[in-house]
């Protein structure tokens, strides 16, 4: 039965941007932080009659970065579609959006399981915020707009993900490009990142020729994800749901699933209806754009260094691994302030290598990306000299504790675990002051086998 | 084109438009009156002709990225028109609850 | 009579303390009374709007009272698009254009009749009630601006505001025997007027002359920030070269050779202001019509029927989804037949599989039309045609037929469709039933200058217009 299924996975992920204003008007960009719903309206938020959209460039602008990161072709000509459909937190009964040609086309995200193709990345507005309520016994649904119109944009891949692992690293590592690239805070929790996979499984037959390039008749969207774990826990049990299905001989349904952690099971959240017809035309209120060469130039020439070079570059000048050096920050603003440091300290001949350890374990006081840079190498330095005549010191108290406490030494060695804390004590006695007691016992233990 | 009743219940609930069965027929009628007018676009030869969506022939029509103060309705304002709000929010009847 | 005083004679007459601008709205308010009620032209009326006004006189427009379709969201008056859908909605935020009218001192004195969403050519398919043509009242008044045109027929305004889609303030300022501007799209803001089909909508001004509908002009034109579909190109002071005369103009007259127009009396009477305009210096050529493409003749407007219908319902499908009655207004079972029939069209038309179809071929059909105009429009400065196929109907006319509107308007569709822009001016006056007609005056984008010269050196020229010697 093993690797009879071979998991197709593509994934769909929006994310709000972080400007300070709406898409397509000038209402605060701040659902989350409104201290009251329905005040960052206007009547182009709210839909209201004859109100129109003007886009906000700054949202085209990162829109393009992002697909720049991501090593995507930019349509040069582009435009906005209005796509159709009804639900009370759509104000116009139409969403702007792109259809046929996305700002960003044809890029990749590389993980350790491979490449994943990027389809396209499109730009268009949030939706309002429904919640559930009941009122006066009866149930009903409160809509806030605070959030209608907050750009948002869609980035689509090809079904090249193979496992739960792969997608959650993928969407780990979309997560840490955007928010390298500082265009939104991403924060699942608030919905500002959300997750949606589209599972299906292909049977593999070694006999059968073009498997590869036969997709499954169906796929199920699984939505309301917000976590990396719960991603990958969420794709794993709808592959297993799937298996048990196919393994009886029948289809999985095409339809949009949810996920309950608590249970670790997928459920049905609404058949796909097929009924679902768009409509899209191009939007008449807003004119086509058209990057020209000198914009196009201007919005790479303020893009940050790619991430990944900039990983690269660190390990390779500084020492330290990639892994690491992606622990220390978030946003560009962050990793230029340490690239400075960085630089900074090779200049003066200092181990960044130990630093950036010292930075990532916390093992110094200084407020990164606040402190000046000759304040961290002072505690640095400082941190090192302590550290060193510690290191001495405990040495050469455990040596005395071990020397005076021969019988302690032989009951440890005979199996008495106890024995060992009678020695820490005597150290800790002969140092005078407060150490890390777990690697004082490590030492005594080193030493005594 | 025949238009029957089917047809126009379909787009009529796809356009959300509630329509009893006597407009149904009506509707329909018109429907098909009008499409055989509209019909006689397809005389025309389009052969290698762009479609226009726009005659301004404006392009990147953008706003800053500040916040318009002015415009924007006080929570009063904004849910004053509404038939049904609470505590501020606008209110409909329970629809599918999605989680 | 004072409310008979043309815009520019009011301005004129209060300045040199002639006339007060009281006595204006007492005459106003006196005719509103005797008349409203029998032709329904106004939706909402403010009867104490001289309270406001003299406060104005020292403003452009000097507090004079100003007719706005009920289309133009406005403060302080319910606005409906004369749709069950909207009944009493009161706006929060005013549209740029009676923005730009309440600043240069006009006074908002009431909104006018239209057939409902601003669907039709007949001011009957409103749900308040048909407005009916003051000139004669068994006549429709035309439309969707019927009520505006009627309240200036009436004298129940001194100027006012309308919008067309295709023919909607052209159509009825013909049928009233007024006159009415459509400028080029994207001349005058759309922001605040309820969209009917985005793509073509345009305000402009109907009023009883030429000159008057330059003066409106000059307030109401410009760039937009809140209409991404304004334009940068400059707003010229339309007035200043109004009265240069159209010597060497080069004049095409348009559609009369059609086999359904050519034995008519538009035909006739469009071939008499041709004459006219050649004696005022203007070379005046026909055109002939044309069933393709082809240099220097007139695409036939009969194909402009279909490419209309289809982008303007598709559009107004569009334009109608958000009105389901949770952030205001009423639910979607109050759209009346006439919206129900287009919004059911529009969403056929772009619906999967019927888009490339239809739309897509629509907007291809849409392209021919404006090359064809920009063909025309290397040779010639201004192109006349006839604005409406015929004399007002009479009442009742458009029921039944869910294609009047479109076909009303066929003669200005074209025009429409490739946003450039258009008047219409009285060409002729029938003393038996004491209706009119009206003659399109059309041009390239943004040549409101050409048109208006044109129309006012005509008006001069003819006696139909009663107001220009008050």
């Amino acid at each position: 039965m093993d690797k009879k299924y071979q998991p197709i996975i593509g994934m769909e992920v929006h994310v709000e941007l972080k400007t300070a204003s709406k898409m397509f008007c000038g209402c605060k960009n701040d659902p989350f932080g409104a201290p009251k719903p329905n005040i960052y309206t206007c009547p182009v938020c709210l839909g209201l009659p004859g109100a129109l959209p003007v886009a906000n460039k700054k949202a085209i602008e990162w829109t393009i970065s992002l697909g720049l990161a991501l090593g995507c072709k930019i349509n040069l000509f582009s435009k906005f579609d209005r796509k159709h459909y009804f639900y009370p937190d759509l104000a116009k009964g139409y969403q702007i959006s792109q259809y046929d040609l996305p700002f960003c086309y044809d890029g990749e995200i590389n993980t350790s399981f491979g490449k994943i193709r990027i389809r396209r990345i499109h730009l268009e507005e949030d939706t309002g915020k429904l919640i559930h309520s009941t009122i006066n016994n009866k149930k009903m649904t409160l809509i806030d707009f605070n959030r209608s119109g907050v750009p948002l944009i869609e980035i689509v891949t090809e079904p090249d993900i193979k496992s739960a692992s792969q997608a959650k690293e993928y969407a780990k590592k979309l997560f840490q490009i955007i928010r390298y690239l500082d265009i939104s805070e991403a924060d699942m929790e608030k919905g500002q990142m959300r997750l949606e996979a589209n599972i299906s499984l292909q049977i593999q037959n070694s006999k059968t020729k073009n498997q590869n390039n036969q997709l499954p008749n169906y796929k199920v969207e699984l939505k309301n994800i917000n976590s990396f774990r719960f991603l990958e826990k969420a794709i794993e049990a709808e592959i297993k749901r799937q298996e048990e299905i196919i393994n009886e001989g029948k289809t999985p349904t095409q339809e949009t699933r949810g996920y309950n952690a608590e249970k670790n099971i997928t459920y049905s959240q609404r058949a796909k209806e097929d009924a679902s017809d768009y409509r899209y035309f191009p939007d008449p209120d807003i004119p086509p754009i058209k990057i020209s060469e000198s914009w196009f130039e201007s919005i790479k020439k303020n893009m940050p260094e790619n991430y990944d070079y900039l990983l690269s570059r660190w390990e390779k000048e500084y020492g330290a691994q990639k892994s690491t050096l992606s622990l220390l920050f978030e946003t560009n603003t962050q990793s230029k302030w340490l690239d400075g440091l960085f630089s900074y300290f090779k200049k003066q001949n200092l181990d960044t290598k130990k630093l950036i350890n010292f930075l990532v374990n916390k093992k110094i006081k200084v407020n990164l990306f606040v402190d000046n840079y000759q304040k961290i190498i002072s505690v640095f330095n400082q941190s090192i000299s302590t550290s060193q005549i510690d290191e001495e010191e405990i040495d050469k108290a455990i040596s005395q504790a071990i020397k005076e406490n021969p019988q302690a030494v032989l009951d440890f060695k005979s199996g008495k675990k106890n024995a060992i804390n009678f020695l820490l004590g005597q150290t800790m006695k002969i140092l005078g002051k407060k150490t890390d007691t777990k690697i004082i016992i490590e030492k005594i233990s080193k030493k005594i086998f | 084109m025949k238009i029957n009743k089917v047809l126009v219940k379909k787009i009529a609930q796809l356009a959300q438009i509630p329509v009893s069965e006597k407009e149904e027929e009506k509707l329909a009628k018109g429907f098909e009156k009008t499409i055989e007018i509209v019909d006689e676009l397809f005389k025309v030869d389009v052969f290698e002709v762009q479609p226009i969506h726009q005659v301004t022939s404006l392009e990147n029509i953008f706003r800053e990225d500040k916040i318009d103060e002015k415009r924007m309705f006080s929570q009063n304002e904004a849910l004053n028109q509404a038939k049904n709000k609470h505590n501020g929010y606008f209110v409909v009847d329970q629809i599918l609850e999605e989680d | 009579m004072k409310n008979k005083l043309t815009l520019k004679k009011a301005i004129e007459l209060i300045d040199k303390k002639e006339v007060s601008l009281k006595e204006i709205y007492d005459d106003i308010l006196k005719v509103y009374k005797e008349k409203n009620k029998e032709l329904n032209i106004y939706l909402s009326f403010d009867e104490n709007s001289f309270e406001k006004a003299k406060n104005e006189k020292n403003k452009p427009l000097r507090g004079l009272p100003i007719a706005i379709k009920d289309n133009f969201l406005t403060i302080g008056f319910p606005t409906t698009a004369s749709s069950n859908v909207l009944r009493g909605y009161m706006s929060h935020y005013e549209s740029t254009v009676t923005k730009k009218i309440k600043e240069a001192g006009g006074i908002l004195i009431g909104k006018t009749n239209m057939d409902a969403w601003a669907h039709g050519s007949s001011t009957e398919t409103s749900d308040f009630g048909p407005t009916k043509n003051p000139r004669n009242p068994k006549y429709l008044p035309g439309g969707s601006s019927g009520g505006s045109a009627a309240s200036i027929a009436s004298n129940m305004a001194i100027a006012s505001l309308g919008t067309e889609t295709a023919g909607s303030i052209r159509q009825p300022a013909s049928w009233c025997g007024v006159v009415g501007l459509k400028p080029t799209y994207g001349r005058v803001s759309r922001y605040g007027v309820i969209a009917m089909g985005s793509s073509l909508d345009c305000p402009g001004p109907i009023t009883k002359t030429v000159e008057d509908s330059a003066i409106i002009l000059n307030f109401i034109a410009g760039k937009d920030e809140y209409d991404g579909t304004t334009s940068n190109v400059p707003v010229l002071d339309y007035t200043k070269n109004l009265k240069k005369g159209i010597k060497n103009f080069k004049i095409g007259i348009c559609y009369i050779d059609h086999p359904d127009i050519s034995s008519t009396i538009v035909a006739k009477k469009t071939l008499e202001a041709g004459k006219v305009l050649e004696n005022l210096g203007a070379k005046v050529e026909l055109i002939s019509t044309s069933k393709t493409l082809e240099k220097n003749k007139i695409l036939s407007h009969e194909y402009a029927i279909g490419v209309y219908t289809v982008v303007q319902r598709g559009e107004v499908s569009s334009n109608l989804a958000r009105y389901d009655g949770i952030r205001y207004g009423n639910n979607r079972s109050c759209f009346g037949s006439e919206a129900k029939n287009r919004i059911i069209l529009g969403t056929y038309t772009l619906s999967k599989g019927y888009a490339d179809k239809y739309y897509i071929y629509a907007q291809k059909v849409r392209h021919l039309y404006v090359k064809n105009f920009k063909d025309l429009f290397s040779k010639y400065d201004v192109l006349i045609s006839p604005a409406s196929p015929s004399f007002a109907l009479p009442s009742g006319a458009s029921q039944g037929n869910p294609m009047f509107g479109e076909l009303q308007d066929m003669l200005v569709e074209p025009s429409a469709l490739a946003g450039i822009c258009g008047i219409s001016v009285p060409m002729y006056k029938d003393e038996e039933t004491n209706l009119y007609l009206g003659l399109n005056i059309m041009s390239d984008y943004f040549q409101e200058e050409k048109i208006l010269q044109t129309a006012w050196a005509y008006e001069q020229k003819t006696n139909w217009n009663e107001w220009k010697n008050i």
